[in-house]
């Protein structure tokens, strides 16, 4: 098998606050092939954005804990400085859709000049030069490079969302890290992105990891799911296996939740809420709210690997 | 006799447009009639800006009418004055979407619950205590005293919403407007709180008009559903009907694009109409979604209004191609 694009292995990353350690992204492992896309769900607040964060390496101050292996084409890029790190890696060859990114466009600057800004400042690149990749990179997502000229108040909040894409893509990159990219728009908007994204995804052959708490939306681009619950990753699968048999009782419960238009099935809901970040159990952090919790949930489940790649964190798939 | 029976209705907002501050109107909901049994709930479902908001807060005559007509209970509240209103406002409460924007920071649980009950004069400390008690009971606020000395922020986001809906219905009303309740909600918290407003409705005789965009809901909480479109309903229909046999363009087009967890969701570009929906301050003539619909016929949809059409028993259409 040829070597995946992305490995993720033990990636730790806690947060210093007063009241203590924030554990958001504790012990996390996954891969990724060339040209696939993986889809990171959960609830809100699970780490998935601080996974994010920690991968493109965009980490706020407070960060006390931040360890592990990234290996992105066999190098790994934890070891890296931050100065080859930002010349060849970051906004080069990993790019990022940070979520809300809708918001952080100036709306008084013109949407080519704000585009070309990293251009200019981190590649020292002409400014005709950079002009011409940014009208190339709006074709790609679909807009007319005449709105170069455009400021962003006068684009609608699906034409923007398109804007940040097209950002994102302005360095030919070989990986997106998209953060919810889709999650304020609405259902026809958000319908156009994610085509955008599959042909993106067609044509471009990029990989893609994408982040997003909606279960439905996540198989439209998945080719795997890592789902995640209080810092950690409970089950990593390949899409035709989660979606049609999710094996960690965290991600059974989790399908429940997800209303369907197409088949019936009954809705069920997950008692409780997931633990503190910053006193998470010691055990299993899915015990107490899982149907099929035994007294061996009260240890750190073990990691059990289902093939060579995907995994499960949880004790009743523990071999005998 | 239905409780709620609005006909015509609309609203439209007076804006100033350009420098010489001519005045426009922006037609936020316009001319929309709908009908609702005690202890039924319909979902109103469209996308942002098409008038859901305006058209729940006119209901709860929260915004004056411009015109229509709303009876509550065989009385006539178009045009009563806010003092007239007093007895409404007890019968009828509003869920909205941002739970910890909706509620004071600076209160306890049980002074928020405890507010409605004074305003309407529910004088009996003890009774009060007592209808707090049931309220918290009714929501899974449990167990009770754990809450009541809490400050919003001190809850999670199901429990804030919880709260939201305790407050609502502490007074006991016939009709609730939940406006986008679950949006903000993790998947799992949206199937609780939606379950527990299904309780309500069904052990106290409750209305529910359950407003939100996600279609998806929509099917295991209500009766009916009503689609609606740059301040129309566009169609409307039993839930399960309008879900399996959808009519209208724009009702197509939207079921088409809601993916189910389906890891072969990958491998299809979905068929999305062009466009967006139009500025409500001067909307196309016709049928307002004739400029993105597939189906249009030039110089018809494009020039006059379609008429709603009963196409089934119960099942309604406003769209030319029914006619
Ligand atoms: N800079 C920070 N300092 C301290 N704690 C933080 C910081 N950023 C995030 N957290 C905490 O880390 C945890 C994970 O947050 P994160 O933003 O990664 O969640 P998420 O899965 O992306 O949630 P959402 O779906 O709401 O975006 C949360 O408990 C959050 O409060
Ligand atoms: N108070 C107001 N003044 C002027 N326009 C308004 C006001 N409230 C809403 N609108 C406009 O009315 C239309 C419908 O808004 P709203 O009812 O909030 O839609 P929804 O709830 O479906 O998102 C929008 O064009 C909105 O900008
Ligand atoms: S009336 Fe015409 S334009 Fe409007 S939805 Fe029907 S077919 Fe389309
Ligand atoms: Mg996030
Ligand atoms: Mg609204």
């Amino acid at each position: 098998m040829a070597e995946p694009h992305l490995t993720v292995k033990n990636l730790v990353m806690y947060y210093r606050t007063v009241r203590g350690e924030v554990k958001a992204v504790d012990n996390v492992s996954f891969s990724l092939p060339r040209s696939k896309t993986v889809a990171i769900i959960g609830e809100s607040g699970c780490g998935k954005s601080s996974l994010a964060k920690s991968i493109i390496k965009l980490l706020p101050r407070n960060v006390s804990v931040y360890k592990g292996v990234i290996l992105f084409d066999g190098v790994d890029l934890m070891k890296m400085d931050e100065e080859s790190f930002r010349r060849d890696i970051r906004w080069v060859k990993i790019t990022y859709v940070p979520q809300a990114a809708l918001n952080s466009l100036n709306p008084v600057i013109k949407i080519g000049e704000q585009m070309i800004e990293p251009l200019l400042l981190h590649f020292k690149m002409r400014k005709t030069e950079a002009l011409e990749r940014a009208a190339k990179a709006l074709k790609t997502v679909g807009i007319s490079e005449e709105f170069i000229n455009h400021y962003p108040f006068e684009l609608s909040g699906g034409m923007r969302q398109r804007v940040i894409i097209a950002m994102s893509m302005l360095t030919n990159p070989e990986l997106m890290v998209l953060d919810e990219p889709t999650s304020s728009l609405d259902v026809l908007t958000q319908a156009n992105i994610i085509n955008l994204l599959k042909t993106i995804k067609r044509d471009l052959k990029l990989s893609m990891i994408f982040i997003t708490h909606d279960v439905g939306l996540s198989s439209e681009l998945a080719d795997r799911v890592a789902v995640m619950y209080a810092g950690q990753i409970v089950e990593f699968a390949s899409a035709d296996e989660f979606y049609r048999n999710p094996k960690h009782p965290y991600s059974q419960k989790l399908m429940d939740s997800v209303p369907t238009l197409k088949t019936d099935k009954k809705l069920d809901f997950i008692p409780g809420s997931p633990p503190s970040l910053l006193n998470p159990p010691r055990g299993c952090r899915f015990a107490e709210r899982c149907p099929y919790r035994f007294e061996k949930c009260k240890e750190p489940p073990p990691v059990i690997n289902l093939s060579e790649e995907f995994y499960v964190r949880c004790w009743l798939y523990e071999k005998r | 006799m239905p409780l709620l029976d609005i006909i015509d209705l609309k609203k439209y907002f007076e804006v100033k447009r350009g420098i010489f501050g001519s005045k426009g109107y922006v037609k936020a909901v316009d001319g929309v009639s709908l009908s609702l049994e005690r202890g039924e709930s319909v979902s109103i479902v469209g996308e942002s800006g098409c008038g859901k908001t305006t058209l729940g807060k006119t209901i709860l005559r929260l915004y004056e009418p411009t015109d229509g007509k709303i009876v509550f209970d065989g009385k006539d509240i178009t045009h009563l004055t806010w003092k007239e209103l007093s007895w409404y406002r007890r019968e009828t409460g509003l869920v909205q979407q941002d739970p910890s924007g909706a509620l004071p920071s600076f209160m306890t649980v049980k002074r928020i619950l405890e507010e409605p009950l004074i305003i309407h004069k529910v004088k009996d400390k003890e009774e009060r205590r007592e209808r707090i008690y049931k309220v918290l009971e009714q929501v899974k606020l449990t167990p009770v005293e754990d809450f009541l000395e809490k400050y919003p922020h001190m809850l999670s986001g199901g429990q804030q919403q919880r709260l939201v809906i305790a407050r609502s219905i502490i007074l006991r009303p016939k009709l609730i407007i939940a406006d986008e309740p679950v949006s903000m909600l993790d998947a799992s918290v949206r199937v609780e709180i939606l379950k527990l407003l299904q309780n309500l409705q069904r052990d106290y005789r409750l209305s529910i008009i359950y407003i939100t965009h996600d279609l998806s809901t929509t099917r295991y909480f209500s009766e009916r559903i009503c689609i609606m479109y740059a301040g129309h309903i566009v169609e409307s229909a039993e839930t399960r009907e309008l879900l399996t046999n959808p009519l209208h363009p724009y009702t197509r087009a939207l079921l088409n694009v809601i993916p189910d967890p389906d890891p072969s969701n990958r491998f299809i570009i979905r068929e999305v109409p062009a466009g967006e929906p139009p500025n409500l301050l001067n909307p196309p003539p016709g049928c307002r979604f004739s400029p993105r619909c597939r189906n249009i016929m030039n110089g018809l949809c494009d020039v006059k209004e379609p008429p709603v059409v009963e196409v089934r028993k119960g099942h309604f259409v406003k769209c030319w191609l029914y006619v």
